[in-house]
């Protein structure tokens, strides 16, 4: 009899221990991560675009899988990512690692500092808030040429070898190597955060912003927090990017930017951590497979992918996936 | 000096209505169903490419093109929203946003594909070119031709909304959706005319922005933000509300664009993420 209430105080404790160990497929997953260097030598640049991609994507998951915080300008963060690491490469110091440290806690300010107006809003004042700021930091960095070099893209960005061993070369084996190195750390971040108890609070948040207050989580607390990480995970991707390519154009925070990762991350299916990641190999190899198309006409297919993924699988592909297997166990059971 | 001010004001202020003319329509929407539709100006620019064909190809008048802007828009609104978005109306923000942009897209991408990446110029009729001579100041005649269709649509809409047994139909539904539902009121079928006349409108401002402001494939996209944000600043379901918001933002961006070159477009973000930060409902917004 006395073991019964401590086995129920104990049962969230188990749920998260089992949640948080590893799964074959996960392992698996990650050692065929490291194939590209055996099997595809000369995509590795293709590569590493993929993993900075779906760090980018692991990244918007958080706010937007798990805390159900929609945002149509998440490329801003991404942006002052890579414009803090090209710009301070160019006139301060150029050690990558240090660099990447500097950039994310930019981002990581700069998303703090929004966190406040971001926890306060919701539905079509989010999106619009959202969206603002995104169009808003564009057009900065857009007057701001004589710093960002405007819409000619940044000048002079010299990174130095990587430990002071690794370059930065032509055929990305350093890039992939590092940005693949970068994002599985982050993912273990991503994935430890998830599984704890603010995470679930998160989760509870999505389903019932009114509820989750009123049973005693601080609401407004744990948004502003998983926005600010969000941003400096971005920033991360931002600043890798730049270091990686030693190019930063205006691109990287058009609004663009923060549809197509819309785009990859309900692809693969939000809120599973794996989603972001699945959507941005399957996403960055089409349009590496169909660069040959007219971009206008690539729209076409992504626009029309939507409508279908919206209407037909909603939860990505991930969750279609999840279906089926459920269904399967289901029916063997 | 004062001349100048005059101008800016006044070319700012035709700007505007033009921004109504497109954004009303969503405004109303919106208000009804929560549908957050940024396909919007998809109707618009199909409007806008109604008219180019049948002037270029068929040779009609400008005139006699812009009902046929409104109806052909009115039409595919009407068969997009049978088909796909009516599904959506109970679904997350998330969602509508992903289907709406994704067709968005497609509309950019088809528009490119018949009609090419290009600027399409209009000829006006020669009435509608030049300018008038009001107290000595002189005026383009298209912008005044552009402010009396607003103001007329303004007044048709306040009045329809306000006097006839639709628009308090209308107004139900904006108010409470459930209610008007418990009323016996077919809240389904009126939004579904009130979606195809707000398109229908986009339609036709689409059709009067060719000569304003030109007509590429990137019209969707470029004028989404511009109708979002009168949306957005106007509130909900306010046809005043549009309208000063409209007004405001048409203003301010000439005013900009005029004196203030450098900023780009910075200035109207940065007013509009102030005006939603001070009031998140809208100026004129209920909610």
């Amino acid at each position: 009899m006395a073991t019964a209430p401590a086995a129920a105080a104990d049962a969230p404790h188990r749920y998260l221990a089992e949640q948080v160990r590893w799964r074959p497929l996960e392992t698996a997953f990650w050692l065929a991560s490291l194939l590209p260097f055996a099997l595809f030598p000369s995509y590795l640049q293709l590569a590493s675009q993929v993993a900075i991609t779906a760090l980018f994507a692991l990244s918007l998951d958080l706010i937007l899988g798990y805390a159900g915080i929609v945002s149509l300008g998440h490329a801003a963060f991404f942006g002052l990512g890579a414009y803090a690491a090209g710009i301070l490469s160019k006139h301060a110091w150029d050690e990558p690692l240090s660099l990447l440290v500097v950039a994310a806690a930019i981002a990581g300010a700069a998303g703090y500092a929004t966190s406040f107006v971001i926890a306060r809003f919701r539905h079509l004042a989010l999106i619009m808030i959202t969206l603002g700021l995104g169009l808003l930091l564009h057009e900065a960095a857009n007057s701001a040429s004589w710093l960002t070099g405007g819409a000619d893209g940044l000048q002079g960005v010299r990174i130095r070898p990587l430990l002071e061993t690794f370059r930065f070369d032509l055929y990305g084996r350093t890039a992939y190597a590092y940005s693949l190195v970068v994002l599985f750390l982050a993912f273990l971040v991503a994935r430890r955060l998830i599984h704890s108890p603010f995470g679930l609070a998160l989760r509870g948040m999505r389903e019932n912003p009114v509820r989750m207050p009123a049973i005693g989580a601080p609401g407004r607390a744990h948004i502003r927090k998983i926005y600010t990480i969000a941003a400096v995970m971005a920033g991360l991707a931002g600043a890798l990017l730049a270091e990686t390519t030693s190019t930063v154009s205006l691109e990287v925070l058009s609004f663009q930017r923060s549809a197509d990762v819309l785009v990859i991350l309900i692809l693969g299916g939000t809120g599973r951590l794996y989603g972001g990641i699945l959507g941005a190999i399957l996403y960055m190899v089409a349009r590496d497979q169909f660069s040959g198309v007219n971009p206008q006409y690539w729209y076409f297919w992504i626009g029309l992918l939507l409508v279908v993924v919206v209407m037909l699988l909603p939860n990505g592909i991930l969750g279609g996936l999840a279906r089926l297997g459920a269904s399967w166990r289901r029916g063997a059971a | 000096m004062t001349g100048a001010f005059v101008g800016v004001l006044f070319d700012g202020f035709a700007y505007g209505m033009l921004l109504f003319i497109l954004s009303v329509g969503l405004s109303v929407t919106l208000g009804m169903m929560n549908f957050i539709n940024l396909a919007h100006c998809s109707f618009a620019m199909l409007g806008g490419y109604v008219t180019i064909t049948l002037m270029d190809g068929l040779g009609w008048p400008f005139l006699a093109t812009l009902p046929a802007a409104f109806v052909a828009a009115a039409l595919a609104s009407v068969v997009l929203e049978r088909a796909l978005f009516r599904r959506l109306y109970r679904a997350t923000d998330l969602a509508q946003c992903l289907l709406t942009i994704g067709v968005v897209f497609m509309s950019i991408a088809g528009a490119a594909y018949v009609w090419g990446t290009v600027q399409q110029p209009v000829t006006l009729p020669t009435y509608l070119r030049g300018s008038v001579a009001v107290l000595g100041a002189s005026f383009s005649a298209y912008r005044l031709f552009l402010v009396a269709c607003a103001v007329a649509i303004a007044i048709a809409l306040v009045a329809g909304l306000e006097w006839t047994r639709f628009g308090a139909q209308v107004r139900a539904a904006v108010d409470n959706q459930r209610m008007a539902r418990g009323l016996g009121i077919d809240v389904d079928g009126a939004f579904a005319v009130t979606f195809a006349l707000g398109s229908g409108l986009a339609g036709l401002g689409g059709a009067l922005a060719i000569a304003m402001v030109g007509l590429d494939p990137a019209f969707a996209f470029t004028y989404l933000i511009y109708v979002l944000i009168v949306v957005a600043v106007g509130g909900l379901a306010s046809i005043g509300g549009s309208f000063a918001a409209a007004a405001l933002l048409g203003i301010s961006d000439m005013a900009g664009k005029y004196y203030a070159p450098e900023l780009g477009a910075f200035l109207i973000y940065l007013l509009m993420v102030g005006l939603l930060m001070w009031r998140p409902a809208g100026l004129f917004g209920r909610r």
